[in-house]
């Protein structure tokens, strides 16, 4: 706030306020750096100094991923909205609404295929932007359509996961996305076609203890945080402070979790490199 | 002792006028005296009635978690003859929280995997009040593979508020150990039917009761969170629980009609703790009948259908 919010009229005060420096520049979480908001996007969402892996955009994402940034948008399967007929403070169906209105998608898994260095990839993107990207219904579905639609293509299927856990708006119909995904990726299974996760910041709850973890390979995002129990949970239980680096990917790696952390500069190269290993296919010949 | 719930007051008062005038008919009162304890106990026997006839979910949890309810070692003492308890995941532990076993149940092989809150403070320790960390998971995936080898049918009976959320946990993989609990559930090839006894919480609860049949006690509530956890969350007050037990359709009727569970046990009047023997064999006859319904079925079709069943859910809502 300055003197000229005090006396320009609110219309033009919008116009400024889009152009002041505050939405130009994004601080840092960890080291509290000020990156200028263009550095950061052609960063794909890396801080430059201290290499925080900040939440990246899901279409910047996808466009970083597939070869030449294209690839076609599968439609998710639609499903019954509101089961319970739920409100909290305010009514589910109007969330709803609200978020979709917000990121122009129907629910918080976004499906896509297209080619990796050549070859042919489903690949799922649960977007931590609608709704936490908590698991109800209609991510549940999306996931294990995608997974249907990389068998029927046979192709490999990736997905990364973001979610704080279930969605709680759809009570027991979210808890049973877990066994339903975890059908899915046992079908996948049986069809012999790889299925890599990538996990990044955060995967919680449900999510992680069903088909995050059901991978054949699991890749995390540096400093992602990746657990069951969320922290403030399990302080309250132990009450004792956590230790250092706890849920975080490096962790998880450490206790086996997860096969290794990769960089986001560096994870379209590793997905190609695993996906032409796992289908034997030589990546790089055939995207000449 | 019978201990009483806070909204089980009226029903506490009446059966202690009961116990005061079969003290007094006891030592030789009057004659009227009998007339009126009849009267009484009748009152008394009516009173329970109703109150269980509409309990809230919030009256239904506290039912499920009432401490003298009938546990899972009850119900395997009562249903399982030659219970063998097998101990260990082979790979790091064994955890209490989550016992299981060979057994007979009316005469045929079965394997027995569930949670077990304990009785008083040593057992519940012992078993971690129910809550099972991955190894407890992993040896339930371990029972399982060995049921499958040996076609044996699987019988789980969840009571369980969750997952333990420990440091221990976290570090050992406890949303791996029940992925692949789940997972396990979920390819057998032999029939497995799962009982919610007491309290289903959350994945804790879904790694073992992945199942061809899903059956839930009358008065058993099974939840994607605690009605505490999920009120902290929504209304960001634990005190909302009332409320989020309300909204969040836990109870045994809302889940029948949503699909989510095949069937209900009817529990004896005034809650399974009132008469556990009717309880366990309620529970009993149920799971047998689960199990015939899944005789003849090949290990094929028993695989399709558990997948299709979980699969429908949800596709269409009433």
């Amino acid at each position: 706030m300055n003197w000229i919010s005090n006396v320009v009229p609110p219309k033009i005060r919008s116009i400024l306020k889009r152009e002041s420096p505050d939405n130009l520049w994004v601080k840092c979480p960890e080291s509290g750096e000020l990156v200028f908001h263009k550095d950061l996007e052609a960063n794909l969402w890396v801080v430059p100094g201290s290499g925080y892996h900040m939440r990246m955009p899901a279409e910047a994402r996808l466009k970083a991923l597939f070869d030449g940034g294209h690839y076609e948008t599968l439609a998710t399967p639609e499903v019954p909205l509101d089961p319970l007929k739920f409100r909290d403070v305010k009514r589910y169906t109007d969330r709803l609404k609200e978020y979709r209105a917000r990121t122009g998608v129907a629910d918080a898994v976004r499906l896509t295929a297209g080619k990796l260095d050549g070859m042919n990839v489903v690949v799922a993107l649960q977007d931590f932007d609608f709704l936490g990207g908590s698991l109800g219904m209609a991510a549940g579905e999306a996931i294990i359509s995608g997974m249907m639609a990389a068998k029927e293509r046979k192709t490999p299927f990736i997905i990364f996961t973001a979610s704080g856990g279930a969605r709680m708006q759809e009570g027991m119909f979210s808890l049973m996305q877990m066994p339903r995904t975890t059908v899915a990726v046992q079908r996948l299974r049986a069809a012999k076609l790889p299925y890599i996760v990538v996990l990044t910041n955060p995967t919680t709850g449900g999510v992680t203890a069903s088909y995050a973890m059901l991978g054949d390979i699991h890749i995390a995002e540096p400093g992602a945080v990746i657990g069951f129990a969320g922290a403030r949970v399990i302080e309250q239980t132990i009450r004792e402070k956590l230790p250092d680096g706890f849920q975080r990917a490096e962790y998880l790696v450490e206790h086996g979790m997860v096969d290794m952390v990769v960089a986001r500069r560096d994870m379209r190269d590793t997905l190609a490199r695993i996906v032409a290993l796992l289908t034997n296919q030589s990546a790089r010949s055939q995207a000449a | 002792m019978r201990s009483y719930l806070d909204f089980e007051k009226p029903v506490a008062e009446l059966e202690a006028k009961v116990e005061e005038l079969r003290a007094v008919s006891a030592r030789g009162g009057a004659v009227s005296i009998g007339e009126e304890l009849t009267k009484l106990e009748a009152k008394a026997a009516k009173a329970l009635a109703d109150l269980y006839k509409d309990l809230t979910p919030w009256q239904k949890t506290l039912v499920a978690r009432h401490p003298q309810r009938p546990r899972f070692l009850d119900f395997v003492q009562g249903l399982v003859t030659d219970f063998t308890p097998l101990a260990g995941d082979r790979k790091f532990g064994e955890d209490q929280a989550i016992v299981g076993g060979l057994g007979r149940f009316r005469g045929a092989p079965v394997c027995v995997i569930g949670q077990e809150k304990g009785t008083d403070t040593k057992s519940r320790l012992a078993h971690n009040f129910g809550m099972a960390r991955p190894e407890g998971y992993r040896k339930a995936v371990r029972l399982m593979d060995l049921a499958d080898r040996f076609d044996m049918p699987v019988l789980c009976l969840v009571d369980t508020a969750g997952a333990f959320p420990g440091v221990d946990a976290e570090e050992r993989g406890q949303a791996e150990a029940i992925a692949r609990s789940t997972d396990a559930s979920l390819a057998l090839g032999v029939a497995n039917v799962a009982v919610v006894l007491g309290e289903g919480g959350s994945g804790g609860a879904v790694a073992i009761a992945s199942c061809n049949r899903v059956l839930m006690l009358e008065h058993a509530i099974y939840t994607v969170a605690s009605p505490e956890a999920s009120a902290s969350i929504l209304w960001r007050d634990s005190g909302r629980a009332q409320d989020a037990a309300t909204s969040m359709k836990i109870t045994a009727p809302d889940l029948r009609k949503f699909g989510i569970i095949d069937s209900i046990v009817p529990e004896p009047v005034g809650g399974a703790h009132r008469d556990p023997q009717a309880a366990i064999d309620a529970v009993g006859a149920a799971i047998a009948s689960a199990f015939e319904s899944l005789a003849g079925m090949s290990r094929d079709q028993l695989r399709a259908a558990r997948a299709d069943k979980f699969l429908a859910m949800g596709r269409k809502v009433l």
